[in-house]
């Protein structure tokens, strides 16, 4: 039973990450119809971000006495520099590669979603070299308190506190402000929201933004999880948050969560009870019986396409 | 206008001596540059196989090295197991070789159909997304399986095949590519291109359009697959990883999406400019390849969307059809 139920907090844990990375891809593909290739990779910009903010504040390894207020302090500046590091590499990216076809078809946009995200991939390779880097651990992973003979620990409540603020905060800001109305008046239509006065092209350019540096968010936690820092790092966590957005129904905010946490809890489940070394295939596997049988996802719903 | 019956015959003619012209060549050849020239040629069907699902059909599959994967295993494990009999005699083992060829295609066409099926119901970037995973699983399914030698690769292929085999089935896939535009499945492909939901208003079955281009496909992959196997005699699960269906990809967007003779042309350059820039990786100690094929797709998307050729074939180049004129011209004035 205890086992049980650490299983289920590491599968918490894990979809809460993949949660955050979804929410940048549904969001994108709310706004434009895109499959943002890049955004795994977006995720790897935002560690290196990450790993450049730790030596520049001269942060190394915060030992276990120096443990108090300061490593959490140190631990939010990381991940608010990076997040913002990380918002302006998505601006780029929209700006340089993405704004320039709009109104092209979409299979155009597709490539050049993944010409970019390649691009990403081995222009880290060739600057910062394909050896993987650590990162300096800010958060020491010490069991917190105990749920039914399994142990919560710091790092835990790190991960999904931060997780429920930024959803509260992306919830907010979507529902309750001029901008993410104006967001959501764009997903239903362009020429719609062009129309009535919506600048567009700076809403995709904010959603991008957004999306991303809630990828670097996600990196930060990832980090802390797993301290390593290597080029391809944002592949398979990106592909995973993919099958989750489309799980929970992509474009839609609050299944893509779902979607994230349903993955998570699978993926550790089936590492642990079982095929370890099916832990990879079965996004893939869930990816294809979805489209295979709710195409719209969980929480979607499948909209036909009129003329 | 020519009958079907002589642009068949012709067509035929045309096939052998092409083949037969690429077995000369490659008898004269230096080994270093008969093996390029071979690697040409099945990238050439790699790509002419592909742009039958990103250029003519106008969906978007990542997973191509996949299917190339399967066609490469399947050929590998018939002719060093229940076929490895027939491969013992130069005779009997072209009569091996067009087995595994043939069960190459079977096998990764009807994989193709199977992957096809669920994903290519929806619409758009569904296909991307599962042809990459799928290209993977094989990946990985190859590397743990130790029956088919694992990571170690498979050893021992018997060779086979050479320059009239590859080039003689490049040229069967560009006629049979050819005939298919020419035929009403053709059209139909074209037609869920351009709009799809046109195509279906005016009752095409797109579906069903879409998992015979990409079975179809598979298979051209497979088929690449059997002669790179039988040609390199060792294969192992590296060779088809991702960065080869991007590298395919690259071939049909800078030929141009949906011409068969531009794919056919990318191929030739993507496979020699990596071996002539050899030195600037020796200078710079970085392989840049990579970099440049995404860097490529970006600023060909970005620029020159229409790749090499455009959505036209080599011979419908407003500088061919002018050449055509002028040659035509010369030889009316001297009679």
């Amino acid at each position: 039973m205890a086992t049980l139920i650490q299983h289920l907090i590491n599968g918490i844990s894990l979809g809460s990450i993949y949660a955050l990375i979804a929410l940048g891809y549904t969001l994108v593909y709310g706004i434009l119809r895109l499959i943002n290739f890049a955004h795994g990779d977006l995720f790897m910009l935002a560690a290196y971000a990450a790993l450049g903010v730790c030596a520049l504040l001269g942060l190394g390894d915060i030992s276990l006495a120096g443990l108090a207020q300061s490593s959490w302090g140190a631990f939010a500046l990381v991940m608010a520099l990076s997040m913002a590091a990380a918002a302006l590499a998505g601006w780029l990216v929209e700006r340089l590669a993405y704004r320039p076809l709009r109104g092209q078809p979409r299979l155009n946009l597709l490539i050049t979603a993944v010409g970019v995200s390649l691009l990403l991939e081995n222009g880290a390779q060739a600057l910062f070299g394909a050896n993987p880097r650590r990162v300096p651990t800010l958060i020491v992973d010490a069991p917190a308190f105990s749920l039914a003979g399994a142990q919560v620990s710091t790092l835990d409540i790190t991960v999904l506190g931060t997780t429920l603020t930024l959803l509260l905060a992306l919830e907010f800001w979507v529902q309750r402000t001029r901008m993410g109305r104006a967001m959501r008046a764009v997903s239903h239509s362009h020429e719609t929201a062009a129309l009535l006065g919506i600048p567009v092209n700076r809403v995709i350019a904010l959603t991008f933004a957004v999306g991303s540096a809630l990828a670097a968010a996600a990196a930060v936690l990832y980090g802390a999880k797993y301290p390593k820092v290597e080029p391809l790092m944002g592949v398979m966590p990106g592909i995973k948050a993919f099958v989750a957005a489309v799980l929970g129904g992509i474009g839609n905010l609050r299944g893509a969560v779902a979607g994230a946490m349903i993955l998570g809890l699978a993926e550790t489940l089936v590492a642990a009870y079982g095929a370890s070394s099916w832990r990879d295939a079965l996004a893939f596997g869930l990816l294809i019986l979805i489209l295979l049988f709710k195409p719209a996802g969980l929480f979607g719903s499948y909209q036909r396409e009129k003329v | 206008m020519r009958g079907p019956a002589t642009s068949k015959l012709s067509a035929l003619t045309l096939l052998a001596c092409f083949s037969l012209a690429a077995w000369g060549l490659d008898a004269v050849l230096p080994p270093y540059l008969g093996a390029l020239f071979l690697l040409i040629g099945i990238n050439a069907l790699l790509a002419v196989s592909l742009n039958l699902v990103n250029g003519v059909t106008g969906q978007f599959s990542l997973g191509h090295a996949g299917f190339m994967a399967l066609g490469a295993y399947t050929a590998a494990w018939l002719s060093t197991g229940p076929l490895a009999s027939l491969f013992l005699t130069e005779m009997s083992s072209q009569l091996g070789l067009a087995c595994t060829v043939l069960a190459a295609a079977l096998v990764a066409g009807s994989a193709g159909w199977l992957v096809g099926l669920p994903s290519l119901r929806l619409r758009g970037d569904y296909l991307a997304i599962v042809t990459l995973g799928f290209g993977e699983i094989i990946r990985v399914g190859l590397l743990n399986d130790n029956a088919l030698g694992g990571a170690r690769g498979f050893i021992g292929i018997p060779p086979a095949g050479g320059a009239a085999w590859v080039f003689g089935l490049l040229a069967l896939a560009c006629l049979a590519c050819h005939r298919v535009m020419e035929s009403s499945l053709g059209r139909a492909l074209l037609s869920v291109r351009e709009d799809e939901t046109a195509a279906e208003a005016l009752g095409v079955d797109t579906t069903r359009c879409k998992v015979r281009a990409f079975a179809a496909s598979a298979a051209g992959a497979g088929v690449a697959g059997a002669l790179f196997a039988h040609q390199e005699s060792f294969i192992h699960p590296g060779s088809f990883d991702f960065m080869k269906s991007v590298e395919i990809v690259v071939m049909v967007v800078l030929g141009g999406m949906g011409s068969m003779s531009g794919a056919v042309l990318a191929a030739v350059l993507l496979t020699v400019l990596p071996e002539a820039l050899r030195p600037l990786k020796e200078i710079t100690g970085v392989d840049l390849r990579m970099v440049l094929y995404s860097l490529s797709l970006v600023l060909l998307m970005l620029f020159r969307p229409g790749g090499l050729l455009g959505r036209g074939e080599l011979w419908t180049q407003p500088w061919a059809r002018r050449l055509f004129l002028t040659l035509k011209e010369g030889k009316t004035k001297k009679t």
